[in-house]
């Protein structure tokens, strides 16, 4: 069954396909390949939103991505409640589901609405005036009444269950725009054989040439050229067509987003299809061919459903066979909006007037028109619409004044001429330029590689443009390095004449008037808004962009701002450009956050790093910390266990008897070369040069400003060769920064620098049996303290694989760090833990690896250090080499700052109660009971329960730290002050006997 | 040249080797995307006047052209940068070892361990890394036997065209799960 | 995404491979042990921030992991040209703006 206004035979649709959908839970059945707009209209609707701001109802003003009213929900399922959609771009499919927004409590009946009738109280600027005052209600009243009050439609409060791709591509020509300009401009530089990519943001290429019905090229009708013009570009191996999609930003160096709309238009897609694609296209030439927007008519009540587009009525009858009235009127300053008349007149709807603002115009349309019967007023404009949920009428009077009459009509069709769509040429930092005569802003100065053609470069005529596209193309091409293309320029037949038209407010809404004449319609600025943003001092356009909110939506005045700036100019009393013209950002259309994340959510967010052994630690009860981007085993809790029950134990058994600890994700880099030694010399504070191969040196890296950056054991495996650690989190910058100052500062030593983190997994054996445990799987490494002492390293094997053995502790016990590649890692550690197993040995994580260091005044860079610590500050002056002559940070360490009394220092601290366990972070004062604000002296850096002390440790930076051994000092706390003892940072064997124990 | 950890003979592995996603495989409509099998690989640095010696030891000629790479049984030199190469032994013999023997100035480690190789294969392959790799990816612009360090969505990698329709994608260790499960999403959309 | 010519790799590669690695020509004295305050004052801590013409250390992390220079104009963001670690500051730029 044929929808109401659907008229037979027009129209492309195969009106077989039906698809049943429903808006506002009635249902209503469309064609397959209409919009939401054009089913809608097809079964009579026109009242589809209300508006932002008066809650005035709104219909269709528009077919494209240019509207501001027929903004929908389109709900799939509880996840899927997408708001803002535009109807008019929205592709039907069977079942699709779409509810009006920004109304209460229904569409046809809205509370809101209230603010229309108290629309004085809502004038331009009304935000800023009124809630000013008291500055208290701001936080409790204004601002969540207006929070509730702003935005449409509602959001989905479930994750997103779509995915979204993405993918940079590389092209010499891109070509933006598929109508009659751009399909010529992608022909020619296609047959060059370039790569050329041509987007365009309908499901069907054509642009206007889907409305143009006079149009013909290559003796074809000029939509049907389109098509066959597309398909053989899509059959070409060069070229990538894409529809539905919208360039929507136009970066540096011709680097283009689109976004493609892959699925939205589809009944049930499939799981294995993404919602949406970005495209990040890399363009040697780019081709601008976006077209023109036809604007408005600016009288009161111009927003009433059933006042639209002449172009758009043209569409929804030529495109989609439908008949957006039964008796239309027409509103127009320029000749397109006769062809409008003309087709629906022709299609059997009853025109009741045309009338034309200007004083005598003549051409062809104007001569069919009248030779159809259609009356034509000249010299008159429309001063108001009638009705309000839909219009009934148009009142028509002489445009200088004058008797009034009103005609009944059940739909406005209007136009005030075409604004050149600039907007990516905008965004390409291009800079427009006024055509005084056209009364237009063109394309100027361009800033990149990048050419417009047709409407929206202000040509004017298909014949014109479809010449100026394909010379474009063309050159576009060989400019980008391609040979000369042999094909044959497409050659207009007939043509449609879009030019000229008017700018600003109609008779009947100019200075001095007070009706509802909208210029923007999605954020309700209306041109008396534009004036009396101008009477209250608005200067420039940006200001009273700013004031009013005119553009500001989410069409971003794509309809609104010549309109505005017209109104604005002639309350200025000023030429156009010199009010200027706002600036156009990206994006054109609003663009999801899904396809901005693209493939970046969930297990792609950021990468999760995990070590060899992670999958051995996962099965024995591991819980994860993570740190940067690794997974670290935290602690492992026995059944009942709960944190500080592990820690506590694998606190005690590393001490009693031995534990086990992947430290795999320690930064590692080979140092290797003849100047090797030079080369540490000059990072690390300490002396090289004279450290044997197979011995260990702690070592710490300065920035030049002489703060620690970094530090870790560094094993010389041979003259030329050694084996640095750094920090988990420094591994990265560490490697950047001897990278910079080898390349730059000392390019002359001959030494190269490898990462070799995730060559070797890392095992420490650490407690009194961990040689026990070792040695029995060791082959070629003599494991006596006489042969392999402390800080030592040796190469060999164990359980048959390569291994560089390193003697070492960041325990305090007798300890070793067993390095394998990365492969055999979780292997190794399954040998080692069964020989762990006879001794009683614990599998121990990172909280346990940060107690046991406390417990012996280990430092941890970044959390005893904050970027501000020296290594005096620290207590690590012994490491800093007296001899040395240079080493990066050696003159920031004489700054005078760096070398005044009163530094804070780190030191230990004990609480006067035991079992008090200070918070890390907190702050240290002098005396607790001075007034606030208190001088803060220092901040507790590390703080622990140690088990295997009995009692509480921690560590802090404390002012002057060093003399005030033994000196109680206070923690304010929110519960109350904790007394604390200043102590040496040693809390566990001292003379570190254990080492050897 | 001082010699690095060398491979000593004297016992052959008790522990297994346990390869980061081995056997891995995702195959979409046009591209496959599989773990490779491991590899012999060092990243070997040196100065112009070690090129010839270095080369003769490694039995492949050390390329010195930017983005481009050199195989010779099994061997592969990629040129990473100016004085930087990474060479991939697909043969089970060991580059540590040639050049270790090399007394020309240069440094040699071992990474066979730090890398893990992907192969992403079929006529959807170039747009498949172009998901995540900013290059142009065409064969004019990146040809068979290209090689490059870039980025692979968050991750470096090191890409090499090995056929019009091949790609083997280098990354390290811990990031092989990230890589090899972007490209495998990225397949899923290639040939759409 | 910019693209910056690689003076390494001889040809013009994506931002994403590039880190920036502040302003440029500013040498670490060969015996900065015995530098004044004032001096290393202007060393460490000095930077020029220009409106236009900026001479600039960025690095090929991603790509051939080299340090280079480059000058760029701080005022359209677009690079003036690049060129290797080492190389003097070049006396004429092409097409810079004043």
């Amino acid at each position: 069954m044929n929808a109401a206004f659907r008229i037979p035979g027009a129209g492309r649709l195969s009106q077989a396909k039906t698809a049943s959908f429903s808006f506002d839970d009635k249902s209503y059945t469309g064609i397959e390949g209409d919009t939401l707009a054009s089913a809608l209209l097809a079964n009579g609707v026109h009242l589809v939103g209300r508006s932002f701001k008066y809650h005035r109802p709104r219909g269709f003003l528009s077919a494209g991505a240019e509207e501001p009213n027929a903004l929908v929900q389109i709900v799939r399922d509880d996840a899927r409640k997408t708001p803002n959609v535009r109807a008019t771009v929205q592709e039907l499919y069977d079942g699709l589901t779409a509810n009006s927004q920004n109304r209460w409590p229904s569409l046809a009946f809205d509370v809101g609405a209230v603010n229309d009738i108290a629309s004085p109280l809502f004038s331009a600027g009304f935000y800023y005036k009124t809630f000013m005052w008291p500055k208290s209600a701001w936080k409790n009243l204004y601002e969540p009444k207006i929070r509730a009050a702003a935005g449409l439609g509602v959001s989905p409060d479930k994750p997103d269950p779509d995915h979204y791709a993405a993918r940079y591509a590389h092209c010499e020509v891109l070509v933006l725009g598929g109508g009659a300009a751009g399909i010529a401009a992608a022909l020619a530089a296609a047959e060059t054989g370039a790569r050329v990519i041509l987007a365009d943001e309908q499901a069907e290429f054509g642009g206007s040439l889907r409305f143009e019905s006079g149009a013909k090229i290559d003796g074809e009708n000029g939509y049907s050229w389109a098509q066959a013009a597309v398909a053989k570009l899509k059959a070409m191996d060069n070229v990538r067509v894409l529809s539905r999609t919208t360039a929507f930003g136009y970066y540096a160096q011709n680097f283009v987003g689109l976004v493609e709309r892959v699925s939205d238009h589809l009944k049930s897609p499939g799981r294995e299809l993404a919602r949406e694609r970005l495209w990040q296209v890399r363009a040697r030439r780019v081709v601008i061919a976006t077209g023109a927007i036809e604007r408005h008519m600016v009288f009161a009540n111009n927003d009433r459903p059933g006042v639209m587009l002449a172009s758009a009525a043209r569409t929804y009858l030529n495109h989609f066979g439908v008949a957006v009235g039964r008796n239309v009127g027409v509103y127009t300053a320029n000749d397109s909006a006769y062809a409008a008349a003309i087709d629906l007149k022709k299609a059997g709807v009853n025109v009741a007037a045309i009338v034309d603002l200007r004083d005598n115009p003549s051409g062809p349309v104007i001569d069919e028109a009248r030779a159809l019967g259609i009356e034509i007023n000249f010299g008159r404009a429309v001063v108001s619409a009638g009705g309000k949920l839909r219009v009934s009428s148009m009142t028509v009077q002489p445009k200088n004044g004058g008797g009034e009459r009103t005609i009944p009509v059940d739909a406005i069709l209007m136009s005030a001429g075409w604004t050149p769509s600039v907007h990516l040429f905008s965004q390409s930092r291009g800079k427009v330029a006024f055509n005084d005569e056209t009364k237009r802003f063109v394309p100027g100065t361009y800033a990149q590689d990048c050419v417009s053609v047709g409407a929206c470069n202000g040509t004017d005529g298909l014949s014109a443009t479809v010449d100026e596209a394909y010379a474009a193309g063309a050159k576009a091409a060989k400019d980008a390095g391609a040979k000369t293309g042999k094909g044959i320029k497409p050659k207009v037949d007939a043509s449609e004449s879009w030019s000229r038209g008017m700018l600003g407010a109609a008779p009947g809404a100019g200075p001095g008037t007070t009706v509802k004449a909208f210029v923007d319609f999605q954020n309700d600025v209306t041109a008396k808004d534009i004036r009396q943003a101008v009477h209250e001092g608005m200067r420039s356009i940006e200001h009273v962009k700013r004031f009013t909110t005119n553009g500001m939506a989410t069409d971003q005045g794509k309809t609104s701002n010549m309109h505005g700036l017209a109104i604005a100019a002639e309350e200025l009393g000023k030429p156009i450009p010199q009010v200027g013209l706002t600036t156009f950002r990206a994006p054109y259309t609003p663009v999801t956050f899904g396809s901005i994340v693209g493939h970046a959510r969930g297990a792609l967010f950021d990468p999760t790093r995990r070590t060899a052994t992670h999958g051995w630690a996962a099965s024995h009860g591991a819980v994860f910390e993570d740190v940067g981007q690794w997974k670290r085993a935290w602690y492992f809790p026995k059944a009942g266990e709960d944190m500080h029950a592990a820690v506590d134990r694998e606190c005690v058994t590393v001490r009693k008897t031995a534990g086990l600890f992947d430290a795999s994700t320690l930064g590692k880099i080979e140092v290797v070369g003849p100047d090797a030694a030079k080369f540490m010399e000059l990072l690390y504070t300490n002396p090289w040069e004279k450290l044997e191969p197979g011995r260990c040196r702690y070592g710490i890296m300065l920035r030049e400003d002489g703060f620690i950056y970094d530090d870790g054991v560094v094993g010389r495996l041979a003259p030329d060769r050694f084996h640095v650690t750094t920090t988990t989190g420094g591994a990265p910058r560490v490697m950047h920064h001897m990278e910079d100052y080898l390349q730059t500062e000392f390019p002359h030593l001959n030494v190269w620098l490898t990462s070799i983190t995730e060559q070797w997994a890392v095992i420490a054996v650490q407690g009194p049996k961990s040689r026990d445990i070792i040695a029995p799987l060791v082959e070629g490494i003599d494991m006596s303290d006489e042969a392999l002492p402390h800080m030592s390293v040796r190469e060999g094997r164990i359980c048959g694989v390569p291994t560089r053995l390193f003697r070492m502790s960041f325990t305090g016990e007798r300890g070793f760090e067993v390095n394998v590649p990365a492969d055999y890692g979780e292997a190794v550690w399954e040998a080692l833990w069964a020989e762990g197993q006879k001794h009683g040995a614990a599998a121990y994580g990172t909280e346990t690896m940060h107690v046991l260091r406390a417990e012996k005044g280990y430092i941890i860079v970044g959390q005893d250090t904050d970027g501000t610590v020296t290594p005096n500050d620290a207590g690590l002056d012994w490491a800093v080499g007296k001899k040395k002559t240079d080493f990066v940070g050696i003159r920031g360490l004489a700054r005078p700052d760096l070398v005044a009394k009163g530094r804070k220092q780190l030191v230990g601290l004990k609480t006067k109660d035991p079992k008090v366990v200070l918070e890390e972070g907190a702050q240290i004062v002098a005396d607790p009971k001075q007034a606030i604000p208190m001088k803060m002296i220092g901040h507790v850096t590390s703080s622990y329960w140690s088990e295997n002390c009995g009692r509480s440790i921690a560590l802090a930076l404390v002012a002057g730290g060093r003399d005030r051994m033994g000196e109680t000092l206070y923690v304010p706390m929110p519960n109350g002050t904790i007394e604390v003892e200043v102590t040496g940072m040693v809390f566990v064997d001292e003379k570190g006997e254990r080492l050897n124990g | 040249m001082a010699k690095a950890a060398a491979k000593t003979n004297a016992a052959s592995p008790s522990v297994e080797r346990r390869p980061a996603l081995a056997g891995r495989a995702v195959s979409a409509a046009g591209v496959k995307v599989e773990i490779l099998p491991p590899a012999e690989r060092i990243s070997l640095r040196a100065p112009q006047a070690s090129l010839a010696a270095l080369s003769k030891a490694l039995g492949v000629t050390l390329p010195a052209k930017p983005k481009t790479s050199a195989t010779k049984g099994g061997r592969t030199a990629l040129w990473l940068g100016p004085d930087e190469w990474l060479i991939i032994d697909e043969a089970g013999k060991d580059p540590l070892a040639d050049c270790a023997k090399v007394s020309a100035l240069h440094s040699a480690v071992g990474i066979s361990h730090r890398n893990v190789a992907i192969s992403v294969t079929g006529p959807a392959a170039a747009v498949t890394v172009n998901a995540g790799c900013p290059q142009d990816l065409s064969l004019d612009a990146f040809p068979v036997g290209a090689a490059s360090r870039t980025i692979l969505g968050k991750s470096e990698i090191v890409l090499m065209r090995t056929a019009a329709d091949a790609f083997r994608v280098e990354c390290w260790r811990s990031l092989s799960d990230y890589v090899f499960t972007l490209l495998s999403e990225a397949a899923s959309d290639a040939a759409n | 995404m910019l693209l910056i010519r690689c003076p390494y790799c001889e040809e013009e590669r994506p931002e994403l491979e590039f880190r920036n690695a502040g302003e440029a020509h500013i040498a670490r004295s060969a015996n900065i042990a015995a530098e004044s305050d004032d001096d290393f004052e202007k060393f460490f801590f000095i930077r020029a921030n220009p409106k236009g013409v900026i001479y600039e250390r960025w690095r090929h992390i991603h790509g051939c992991a080299r340090f280079f220079n480059a000058v760029r104009d701080t005022v359209t963001d677009k690079f003036v040209m690049t060129y290797k670690a080492g190389e003097p500051k070049p006396e004429k730029l092409p097409g810079a703006s004043k």
